[in-house]
């Protein structure tokens, strides 16, 4: 894995980031409200505890909150209160290095082929080409997009599009990938086989990932820890850990303990969207 | 692969669609010239004829520069304000909601109402010109662009900010590819326009250019000439669009 995505082992300082034992990503208090007329308190208070190498996933009712928690875990929103941290330093409005965010939505960029939206981001950051070269080549590889790399985006059918999104995030190496629905717009079988690839990138690339999903199973199949989320404003109402061993696949939502976790994730989740529907569980 | 990578094709029998347009216009022509005849109009055969041998001229074609640098000032002017007018609105999202329908709303009004004002402004000539042709297409150029930063998908915004790109980063390797293409769309219809205006500048007061060439032809009762320089004009406008169009098209393909 040494020629392939893994940024772990050949970021500098890495290591010396962080405390042995400390959180790679942690959230304080951390609350967002939406200023206004009437202001809108989206978010928290939330505490959170990324361990490095985890797999974190987040489920809860629609409009919990639960992309407002990405954006400012990325740094892309400022937290109304609380500290978010990633490696020990504090993260406030500006995306830290080292973090990479793919989003529900399509984000490649229509005027690139598949192979120059996987290069952009390490072509804006100066990167040696050769070295550009060898990331795109091993990525557009890994995320089996050999045949389409010189096709442009709205050649691709919605997955392949999401992959080259996940590819060219991946390729910077990041140490925690944040992923806002990435499979949202998808259907179930690709759902699953998304699943697959992206627990095989995870293992490989040895990134911290915290997963924000609306599908209870793929929360239960893909993470280590699972965190669901109550109506607006998102806390956490319950964290389980699933106990499935690192190599895992789609296979497990036959493994008989599958069903007990998204059971106990449905009944969370079941009163707490009622609540965000503006009804009262039975 | 093939089956994803397909694009849909130029239907069967498009290949015929413009030589027959060009075709039905000819008839049209030549019956406008039956009905009307040699007093109102000439018929297409005499009009080529004339055309070519005004290429020879050069009278002719000091006119014709005349209207060309007109044309020119009036363009790049028009397109500069419209493309940094509509940039500045889009991303100022609050002035660009205040701001569109009133330039939607002076883009309807007929500008040959200002043509007194223009000229009290800039007196008679080139400047007069330019100033006619420039407020014919700055608007539309501005209002494109404005819908082309408007309709940015906020997503490309945040990816860039993902990727930690600096603004002048974000500003020309992201949102000005992004809205090229509708951007392109607005010049080349603020081309056409531009180059209206730029004709009726020169047909009201000036002394040179293919627009006063049109009038002078009207008031001295020349249908030869007339009839020789609007064909001249309209093909060299049909051509001009053809080829931006085919670039718009080629700008749009990978969309």
């Amino acid at each position: 894995m040494a020629d392939g995505l893994a940024g772990t082992a050949s970021v500098p300082g890495a290591a010396s980031l962080a405390a042995p034992g400390s959180p790679h990503a942690s959230m304080r208090g951390v609350t967002r409200v939406y200023p206004g007329a009437a202001p809108v308190h989206a978010l928290g208070p939330i505490d959170l505890d990324l361990a490095r190498g985890e797999f974190f996933s987040v489920v809860g009712p629609s409009g919990c909150g639960k992309s407002t928690l990405i954006d400012v875990q990325a740094g892309l929103a400022v937290p109304s209160a609380g500290e978010v941290t990633f490696e020990g330093r504090p993260v406030s409005g500006k995306v830290p290095d080292g973090i990479g965010v793919v989003f529900q939505e399509d984000a490649s960029f229509p005027w690139l082929t598949v192979t120059d939206n996987i290069a952009f981001g390490l072509r804006r950051a100066g990167v040696d080409p050769a070295e550009v070269r060898r990331r795109v080549e091993y990525a557009v590889g890994f995320m089996g997009l050999r045949d389409f790399a010189r096709a442009y985006p709205v050649q691709l059918s919605g997955g392949m599009r999401q992959r080259v999104c996940i590819a060219r995030t991946l390729v910077l190496q990041p140490r925690l990938i944040l992923l806002d629905e990435p499979f949202g717009a998808l259907d179930q079988q690709t759902r699953l086989l998304m699943g697959d690839e992206l627990l095989r990138l995870w293992r490989e690339t040895r990134a911290t990932v915290l997963l924000i999903t609306h599908a209870l199973d793929e929360a239960a199949m893909l993470s280590d820890r699972v965190g669901a989320m109550s109506a607006r404003p998102g806390r956490f109402v319950d964290l389980l850990e699933t106990g499935w061993p690192r190599e895992r696949d789609s296979s497990l939502v036959a493994e008989a303990g599958f069903g007990a976790i998204t059971a106990r994730l449905w009944s969370h989740l079941r009163a707490e969207s009622l609540k965000a529907m503006g009804g009262a569980p039975p | 692969m093939s089956a994803a990578l397909a694009r849909p094709g130029r239907p069967r029998g498009l290949a015929l669609d413009q030589p027959l347009i060009v075709l039905a216009l000819l008839l049209c022509w030549q019956g406008a010239y039956a009905y009307a005849g040699s007093s109102a109009i000439t018929s297409p055969l005499a009009t080529i004829a004339y055309a070519a041998s005004m290429l020879q001229q050069g009278w002719f074609w000091s006119n014709v520069g005349a209207t060309a640098l007109a044309f020119f000032y009036s363009l790049v002017i028009a397109s500069l304000i419209g493309v940094l007018a509509g940039l500045g609105l889009g991303l100022w999202r609050f002035a660009g909601d205040v701001t569109e329908p009133v330039l939607a709303a002076l883009y309807t009004i007929p500008k040959v109402t200002l043509y007194p004002l223009i000229l009290l402004l800039f007196g008679l000539g080139l400047p007069a010109k330019v100033a006619f042709g420039v407020i014919h297409g700055v608007i539309p150029v501005t209002l494109f662009t404005l819908a082309a930063v408007k309709g940015l998908p906020p997503v490309l915004l945040r990816s860039a900010r993902a990727m930690r790109l600096s603004p002048r980063q974000t500003l020309l390797h992201v949102l000005a590819p992004a809205v090229l293409p509708e951007i392109f769309t607005g010049l080349r219809v603020g081309f056409s326009l531009t180059l209206l205006g730029v004709l009726i500048g020169e047909m009201f007061a000036s002394q040179k250019g293919m627009g006063f060439l049109i009038l002078n032809g009207i008031n001295l009762h020349n249908v030869k000439l007339t009839t020789a320089v609007v064909l001249i004009v309209v093909v060299t406008a049909i051509l001009a669009n053809a080829g931006l169009l085919a670039a718009d098209k080629r700008l749009r393909r990978q969309r």
